[in-house]
């Protein structure tokens, strides 16, 4: 019996498969291709080594510091160990002061003691002087602390801040995720709604998605028509619709953020020829920007084009010939467009939603510029909590990792009702 | 088709009167254009691509406007009707069958559009599809199916409403050789056996004469002949028709004489012919002698009008028969079909060769380059 009838028996009886040489025929396939496998990682590895370092490690960072708290558990780590013991009831005995005397004294050497009272004075203003003037004089605190820290300051004796410090030893908190849904610790220690004029987020949050829905409606109502009107012309005027399309793509996005500014305001062009054409009045004339107005006919502009070419390259691709068989076949223009013409530009129309709504929802300069207080998104907080002087980075961090959830959301809920392997994209 | 069954049968009668389209204002596309298509005729629109065929079928199915004349269907003008309302069935040229549909839901579709009732609709849909023998095909998608599935599939959803009229626009385009040939005889069974009228759009001459009761040969804009296809073939009205039907061998001449029915031609050369007086006034006329290879005749030469000797440039087997091209007359492209059959001599290239035709097979038409 030769080896290849014994290779054919060994196949048909379910056994892997021998090359002539009697190797494995599935390693000498992965043999022959590992050289192409190779030189395709190799092309990739740049890209692959630029996502990581400034795409997923950031990303980790951000998530990281949304949660992560270490100044109390670090700092004082001896408070932190004798707190564990104490059940939050009262005023906390005196092995608990004593180890908070040691931390002190150690805080004040390592300068470390300003950064835990920074961190509390954030949650319970006042504190922050209270603490610094204690640790200036902690080596010469005696025994028995108690007496000598509520000497030196009533507040040592109030429950709430004892309750906070042990909530604080925690290294993992949620308190920035409360803060960012409008949600805090009360003194007991429950998690209840803020006060009324601190809820910003929520707000914005809502916000943020109903304005977006809005400016992805807007999008697909304008885009529709011209990536149709694009896919039915002939080429030559296609091609000069299309520049037109793509020309505000090549405009500065401040430029043209800036222009809407000029047309918009109360003293701008569109008012302007309102009243000279006596739909307002002088003193009524509309207000139509640094509101969310301004925000949305802005954001609906720049982000248009990303509706238009996912449609236009579907629509690129469906004969003609299909509505005119559904045409004589009996079916109305309107009857046509809806079974026919509607149906075979979803993966288009779809696309374009998801690229729309995806870079609304995090959209920041346009609000910034035109959405005055009311326009603002909640990615303006964001940045505010990233840069401005009352800066909370952590707070910040928790903000876009709620965002980014919901975008991870809104895509998963999509992906299920769609199917993202269907869409096309350009 | 007499008259009587023409009354029985479901077709209906369609005519273009004086009809002209223009796209750009300064040519016309179709020139002046009257058919009377009768109740379940085949008629078939023959042409070279851009010449107007294509267009005359949009015309009636809707698509395009007519830029003057008139267009009646059952008698009634249809110039004002918009494509939905005209009833008429339309095979695509790439089938247009919708591919994000079902078989059965492509072939409901128009039933649906007439507000039929659910049950009705299936009956009507399992009898189109057993009709185009794909009865089991109605749950698989259009691109599940071989480009002959989709031809069916396309002629039934065309017929499943039950039009008076059907349109095709050259809907055996895409298919290969076999499968063209075997559709062509199904479609014109289908015909026959529904007795609608049938509009059919294609430059492919073979399939013109295999399905059609008559064949409008376009060029130009202009229809050159309508006539049924054995007129066609034999007694071409022109040298378009001559040419663009079959094969063709043309010799130019001039008119020396007409005797009645006849004429006296004779060529550059000096060689005198008789031919059948077809498309030539008086003479003196410059003519195209047109003649069908098959009709050339290498024996029994004895009593033919015309005998010319000529010179063997080249043999093609072909089994059946043998193509002979041959240099008569001044003209080295003239082809002589010989039947192979045994016991004729041995034809050799170089060799001298007498030929001969009779002058009813030989045409005198009108003069081209």
């Amino acid at each position: 019996m030769t080896d290849a009838t014994m290779a054919d028996m060994a196949a048909s009886g379910g056994q892997e498969l021998k090359t002539s040489d009697g190797r494995s025929l599935k390693a000498a396939l992965k043999a022959s291709q590992s050289v192409e496998r190779r030189r395709a990682f190799l092309l990739v590895l740049p890209l692959l080594a630029l996502l990581v370092a400034s795409f997923i490690i950031p990303i980790g960072q951000l998530v990281t510091r949304s949660v992560y708290n270490p100044e109390v558990a670090s700092y004082l780590p001896e408070t932190s160990s004798a707190l564990s013991g104490w059940n939050g009831e009262g005023v906390p005995d005196e092995e608990v002061f004593a180890a908070l005397a040691a931390d002190m004294v150690v805080g004040a050497e390592n300068r470390t003691i300003g950064r835990v009272a920074a961190r509390i004075n954030r949650e319970m203003p006042g504190t922050r002087s209270m603490i610094m003037g204690l640790s200036r004089s902690a080596e010469e605190l005696q025994p028995p602390y108690r007496e000598a820290f509520l000497a030196d300051d009533e507040g040592w004796g109030e429950q709430a801040l004892w309750r906070f410090l042990k909530r604080e030893t925690r290294i993992i908190t949620p308190a920035y995720y409360l803060i960012a849904t409008d949600l805090e610790y009360n003194a007991e220690g429950e998690i209840v709604q803020r006060p009324e004029n601190y809820q910003v987020y929520r707000t914005l949050f809502w916000r943020t998605a109903w304005m977006s829905l809005t400016i992805t409606a807007l999008c697909v109502l304008l885009g529709y028509p011209i990536a149709h009107l694009l896919a039915t012309q002939p080429l030559r005027i296609a091609n000069i619709l299309m520049i037109l399309v793509l020309l505000p793509f090549w405009t500065s996005l401040l430029v043209r953020t800036s222009s809407w500014i000029v047309l918009l305001q109360q003293q701008g062009v569109i008012n302007d020829m309102l009243v000279w054409l006596g739909v307002v009045t002088d003193s009524g004339r509309l207000r139509m920007i640094y509101n969310k107005t301004g925000t949305i006919i802005a954001m609906t502009h720049i982000l248009l084009p990303f509706m238009i070419l996912p449609l236009y390259s579907v629509m690129k691709t469906i004969p003609p010939s299909y509505m005119r068989a559904a045409r004589s076949l009996g079916a109305t223009q309107t009857y046509a467009f809806t079974r026919v013409y509607l149906p075979l530009t979803i993966p288009g129309l779809a696309a374009g939603v998801l690229l729309v709504f995806i870079l609304a929802i995090g959209y920041y300069i346009t609000p910034a510029l035109v959405g005055g207080d009311s326009g603002i998104f909640i990615s303006n907080l964001i940045a505010s909590n990233m840069q401005s002087s009352l800066a909370n980075l952590k707070l910040g961090a928790a903000l876009a990792t709620i965002l980014l959830v919901l975008v991870m959301l809104f895509y998963f809920v999509f992906n299920k009702l769609i199917g993202v392997d269907r869409l096309k994209f350009g | 088709m007499t008259a009587e069954n023409a009354s029985q049968s479901r077709g209906a009668n369609v005519r273009y009167e004086n009809v002209q389209k223009s796209y750009d204002g300064e040519t016309l596309v179709v020139k002046d254009l009257n058919i009377d298509i009768k109740r379940g005729e085949f008629l078939t629109m023959l042409g070279p691509s851009g010449s107007g065929k294509t267009t005359c079928l949009m015309m009636l199915a809707g698509f395009e406007p007519a830029t003057n004349g008139e267009i009646f269907l059952n008698n009634a003008p249809i110039n004002d009707v918009p494509p939905h309302k005209r009833g008429i069935g339309m095979v695509f040229q790439n089938y247009a069958l919708f591919p994000h549909m079902t078989v059965a839901e492509n072939l409901a579709f128009p039933l649906q559009v007439r507000k039929m009732s659910k049950a009705d609709q299936e009956a009507k849909v399992k009898r189109a599809l057993e009709m185009v023998e794909l009865p089991t095909m109605g749950g698989r998608r259009p691109a599940q199916l071989s480009g002959g599935q989709q031809q069916r599939v396309a002629v039934a959803r065309a017929l499943v409403f039950e039009p008076d009229l059907v349109l095709m626009d050259e809907p055996l385009g895409a298919l290969d050789k076999q499968l063209r040939e075997q559709m062509q005889f199904e479609i014109k069974h289908i015909h026959e056996s529904l007795g609608v009228t049938v509009v059919y759009v294609t430059h492919d001459q073979t399939e013109a004469l295999v399905m059609s009761d008559r064949v409008a040969v376009f060029n130009d804009g202009v229809i050159q002949q309508l006539s049924p296809p054995d007129t066609l073939y034999e007694s071409p009205r022109n040298s378009f028709v001559a040419q663009f039907i079959g094969e063709n061998n043309k010799l130019d001449g001039k008119v020396e004489s007409i005797d009645a029915d006849y004429c006296s031609v004779r060529l550059t050369d000096g060689t005198q012919l008789k031919a059948e007086k077809v498309n030539v006034s008086s003479v003196g006329d410059l003519t195209t002698l047109s003649l069908r290879p098959e009709r050339v005749e290498t024996s029994g030469l004895d009593g033919m009008e015309n005998v010319v000797r000529g010179h063997i440039e080249e043999l093609i087997y072909l089994g059946d028969h043998i193509r002979v091209r041959m240099n008569i007359a001044g003209n080295p492209d003239f082809v002589v079909k010989v039947r192979n059959r045994s016991g004729e001599q041995k034809l050799k290239e170089g060799q001298e060769l007498d030929v001969g035709w009779r002058a009813s097979d030989c045409k005198a038409l009108d003069h081209v380059q």
